[in-house]
């Protein structure tokens, strides 16, 4: 497996966004997807983005790639790659990026793939329009990803269609059609979502492979806490737009600020819980993006919500430890957070009670 | 999959038969008696005409008992023979070796000439979409529907027959199909000449539904997943738009054309009228005008047949086109 | 069945000859969610500006809307009002005299001497030789005024081609809703038979249902025929045939999906016989959509005549009607008098236009809540 490029002149970070914003003109309103979300990602390291369907992440993926439909669209901030900027650029102009610099792989490999072109076609495809190779060359190439995501038989399969696959082999083989043409960052948005389970753990770890292996930087973007934990460097939590927590995976876990990441957490069953023990779910739903609600866009839901929260937004404010940052007034593991949740389930505030019920949180 | 073949030719032959009882029917139920036409006199017994009469009704087997009537029809057909003009005694196949290919390359034409300009049209307008560029091609297309094709076959007479005198407003000569049928002799560059203006009249009015037909269902498709998948893979719009875009979306497109040419070869009988064609559209009308009910019985039967042979290939080429029919109909 | 597929079917257009297309829309998700945007993931990722007509989704009709239903008031204005209406006779000859009368003679040149012209045959508006004064459109071949004979043709094609949109509603539309309604072998057998019509082209159909309907000869000569089998009935009944397949097959697709309905079980349960769910709890909903098509029908009965008249079967002259005056004298077209084959196709043309817009906007209007039509 080829290395990918290495670009001599650029030292710093291989990703920075900053500030990124992403709305869309609708005969609602203004839709804020994305908000301001800023984190930098360097060569061979793993950022997950975690949160909720609906939080932005997806949007602020494609947005970042530059692949969202430009009428109605507003995006502003900057999107730094290898030091040149990205928006602003023309499709045209990003074409030359996608595929041979940035890569994306989508969350239902059925239609991701092309229903009525062969496996192998979809894949010569790309390494033909960024390396100029012979088709013979191209096939060979083919065969050798095909092989590399350890697909059996892969000669065959090249002359194979998408729908004559299991659905863990196809998002197998759209991770060899983005991996084609040697990108330096992969977007992977819910790769395993619509997969089994049992496929899951398979295909996180062959892409874990292929990251080591061509030294690239990865976007992990899940609902699921699970997914990232053990595998991303570092993990960004969104919510409604905006990120409102970011630390190294070590951290995060161990000391999360921000009661939504606690409230994340805590919802995905355990094996170790008895049978039977109810799901810890965050109550009631995320805002409108048209029209967000003043100040913590959680507070509606937060078990540790106070008057401030419904006034005033917070900023991101460092935590501890290097890289932790969190938005929140009343912290998870602070003293003014545990009384803010003590005055919460005594005033017999749903979402506090449902915290209170579950396990405490160790990872 | 021989067991699928098998059925579709059994449908296939169910609908002719009928198909060929419906027009047997028609024709002899109708009020009005066709020996009343022949021989319009005889109302007198005992006259000539009367006796004339008499023997035009056995000639025609009118005499016979209907089922009679209707076995010796389905036989004859079954066989091939498909009849006589009455007094002239010209087999209606004669007629057919003439007009058939005239229709089949007037329809043909049309229909190349109008996915040609509707194919293009229908990729860029869903390309496109909401743009003014877009809203002006469907204007136009809508205003297209709305045109009569005779009148627009009158009119691109005058303007280009009359008035500019670029191209003849009627008469026809042989093509490339005439001498597979007839003894005919091609004679390509009047033939060409002869068959623009048709061609071009049948086909505007199908240009402006296939290119939206193909607009809405390539916008469908330029939202599917693949399609960002294939953008971020770094290919042009314009390969994604050719090489993955239409095929999928071209399938209710193929449906009504196919669908069309059946439709096109006896719905061409009004521009066959009006370019003096000597296609199907003539030799129908012709017939009946004449009240030559046996061949007209004939003609509308071939046609019919065409139709639904047509359709029965449009249905196997979806296989070919979309591999996932292919699979379902295996299951 | 070679018949295209008998699903019901999100959207129907009608083709370049006539015939309404079914079509299906391939991607049912995305047709609630095309101009709100797109779902993904939870997330709404707009798609702004799919549908060419926007004006659908508001609740005022757009200007294009009016602008054809006040053509179309002018038109029905025309047809029903023509006995009263200022224009003359449209099947008697304008004669020399009564031009004379007018004042409206023209000198003209001839072979060098001057004359006076005072025939309005063949003279167009905009004729070189000072076209046909005092009236305004012109002459037919016969010196007939094209005025009147173009506002009762407008009755005559508009008595015709709605006419036989009724037969084939009636006819055809019960036929769909019995079928729909009953399903099973009546269905079969009745969409059987809708597809074996429609093996026959359209056009053909029509002409040969005309021609055996129309008196023969030997029916006498020169004595009229009784009214319900005049020329214009006749194609009533011809056209209207053909359109009862079309017709029934919209309907039962409407039907099918109206019928599998919760309000019709719960009917169905109380004990309501068939023919009163049929009638008064399906058939309402079906006739919105059966509207638009109904409109769109009458567009394509209007053109039909027209191709019947060039065939030679249309409306029995010297009764006008659009279709015949463009067929009849057609040739004037190459020989300088355009003007009578022009003028009918433009009423013609901008009629069916302001018919297939509003068409359009109707069933926009109703199928866009209603996708499974």
């Amino acid at each position: 497996m080829s290395d990918t490029r290495f670009s001599e002149e650029y030292e710093g970070p291989l990703l920075e966004v900053t500030d990124v914003k992403t709305y869309f003109e609708t005969d609602r309103g203004v839709v804020r997807s994305v908000d301001g979300v800023s984190f930098t990602l360097e060569r061979g390291k793993t950022i997950g983005i975690v949160g909720e369907s609906g939080c932005g992440k997806t949007v602020l993926a494609r947005s970042v790639m530059g692949l969202l439909p430009r009428r109605g669209l507003i995006r502003e901030g900057s999107v730094r790659f290898e030091g040149k900027e990205l928006i602003g650029l023309t499709p045209r102009e990003m074409r030359a990026y996608w595929g041979s610099q940035l890569a994306m792989i989508f969350q239902d490999p059925m239609t991701s793939l092309n229903p009525v072109m062969k496996i192998g076609k979809q894949i010569t495809e790309s390494i033909r329009e960024h390396l100029d190779v012979e088709k013979k060359y191209a096939l060979e190439l083919a065969e050798s990803l095909l092989r590399s995501v350890r697909i059996p038989e892969p000669q065959r399969r090249l002359d194979d269609y998408p729908h004559q696959l299991s659905g863990g082999m196809r998002q197998r083989v759209c991770i060899a059609v983005a991996l084609a043409a040697g990108p330096k960052l992969l977007f992977a948005d819910e790769p395993t979502t619509a997969l089994d389970v049992t496929v899951q753990a398979q295909v996180l770890d062959l892409m874990a492979e292929q990251q080591r292996e061509r030294f690239m930087a990865m976007v992990l973007i899940t609902h699921d806490l699970g997914v990232v934990a053990g595998r991303a460097d570092e993990i960004a939590v969104m919510y409604a737009g905006r990120i409102v927590e970011k630390a190294p995976a070590s951290v995060l876990f161990r000391d999360m600020k921000m009661p939504y990441t606690q409230a994340l957490l805590s919802s995905i069953p355990k094996l170790a819980d008895a049978s039977h023990t109810r799901l810890a779910t965050i109550p009631g739903r995320p805002p409108d993006l048209v029209k967000p609600p003043k100040g913590c866009k959680f507070a509606p839901r937060c078990a540790y919500v106070q008057d401030r929260c419904g006034e005033e937004e917070p900023p991101l404010t460092p935590g501890a430890s290097a890289g932790h940052e969190f938005r929140c007034w009343f912290p998870v593991g602070t003293p003014e957070g545990a009384d803010a949740l003590a005055r919460n389930v005594e005033r017999r505030l749903p979402a506090a009670l449902v915290l209170a019920a579950a396990d405490t949180v160790e990872v | 999959m021989l067991r699928l073949i098998a059925s579709r030719i059994l449908q296939f032959v169910l609908v002719l038969w009928l198909v060929a009882t419906f027009t047997f029917l028609l024709i002899r139920l109708i009020p009005g008696d066709p020996v009343d036409v022949i021989v319009p006199t005889r109302r007198i017994p005992g006259s000539v005409a009367a006796e004339r009469a008499k023997e035009v009704r056995r000639d025609l087997g009118l005499d016979k008992p209907f089922v009679v009537q209707y076995v010796k029809y389905l036989g004859n057909v079954a066989t091939g023979d498909l009849g006589r003009d009455y007094g002239s005694g010209r087999p209606v196949t004669d007629t057919l070796k003439t007009a058939l290919p005239v229709s089949l390359q007037l329809m043909l034409y049309a229909q190349i000439l109008a996915l040609t300009f509707a194919i293009p049209l229908g990729v860029f307008t869903a390309y496109r979409a909401g743009t003014r560029a877009d809203r002006a091609v469907n204007a136009t297309a809508f205003g297209m529907l709305a045109m009569p094709n005779f009148v627009l076959g009158l009119l691109l007479a005058f303007i280009v027959g009359a008035e500019l005198k670029w191209l003849p407003t009627s008469g026809y000569s042989p093509g490339w199909l005439d001498p597979l049928f007839s003894n005919r002799t091609m004679d390509l560059g009047p033939h060409i000449e002869s068959m623009i203006l048709p061609a071009f009249t049948l086909a505007v009015g199908q240009i402006a539904v296939y290119m939206r037909l193909l607009r809405s269902d390539m916008i469908a498709t330029l939202q599917e997943n693949f399609i960002t998948m294939a953008r971020s893979k770094g290919l042009s719009d314009r390969r994604i738009l050719w090489r993955h875009a239409l095929r999928p979306s071209s399938i209710t497109l193929l449906t009504v054309a196919g669908l069309n040419v059946g439709t096109l070869i006896g719905g061409a009988v009004v521009i066959e009228v009006i370019f003096g064609l000597g296609g199907m559209g003539k030799a129908i009308v012709f017939a009946l005008n004449q009240k030559q009910y046996v061949s007209l019985q004939s003609l509308i039967l071939v046609l019919a047949a065409l139709f639904v042979l047509v359709n029965f290939l449009v249905d196997a080429l979806y296989t070919v086109v979309d591999p996932r029919i292919r699979r379902a109909r295996a299951a | 069945m070679p018949a295209p597929p008998d699903r019901p079917s999100d959207s129907t257009h009608a083709d370049g000859l006539g015939r309404d297309v079914l079509v299906e829309r391939p991607s049912e998700a995305l047709l609630a969610s095309e101009l709100e945007g797109l779902v993904v993931d939870g997330e709404l990722i707009p798609v702004a500006a799919i549908e060419a007509d926007p004006k659908a989704h508001r609740h005022k009709l757009g200007v294009g809307a009016w602008l054809a239903i006040v053509w179309m008031a002018l038109m029905v204005g025309m047809a029903i009002l023509a006995p009263i209406l200022p224009v003359g006779d449209p099947e008697e000859t304008i004669s020399a005299e009564e031009i004379r009368e007018q004042g409206n003679c023209v000198t003209v040149e001839r072979l060098g001497r001057e004359i006076e012209q005072c025939n309005i045959a063949a003279r167009g508006p905009f004729a070189d030789d000072g076209g046909a004064p005092g009236y305004l459109l012109g002459g037919d071949g016969n010196g007939r005024s094209m005025a009147a004979r173009l506002v009762y043709g407008a009755r005559t094609s508009l008595f015709v081609a709605t006419g036989a949109v009724l037969v084939g509603f009636v006819f055809g539309g019960s036929l769909g809703l019995i079928a729909g309604y009953f399903g099973g072998k009546i269905d079969t057998v009745l969409t059987g038979m809708f597809n074996v019509l429609l093996s026959i082209p359209a056009i053909i159909l029509a002409l040969a249902l005309v021609s055996f309907l129309a008196p023969q000869s030997s029916e006498g000569a020169g004595v009229d025929p009784p009214w319900w089998r005049s020329s214009s009935m006749i194609l009533i009944y011809a056209i209207g045939v053909v359109a009862i397949p079309l017709l029934g097959r919209i309907t039962r697709a409407a039907t099918l999906t109206w019928s599998q309905r919760e309000f019709v079980l719960a009917a169905r349960a109380q004990g309501a016989k068939n023919a009163r769910i049929m009638i008064r709890e399906v058939l309402p909903n079906v006739l919105p959509a059966m509207l638009s098509i109904t409109l769109l029908g009458i567009a394509v009965a209007i053109v039909a005549e027209g191709a019947l008249s060039i065939l030679g079967v249309g409306v029995r002259p010297p009764t006008p009607s659009w279709g015949n005056i463009i067929a009849l004298d057609r040739a004037y077209l190459l020989t300088g008098a355009p003007h009578i084959v022009l003028e009918p196709a433009t009423l013609i043309f901008v009629t069916v236009l302001s018919l297939n817009y509003l068409g359009d906007v109707v069933r926009a209007r109703f199928d866009v809540r209603e996708a499974g039509i």
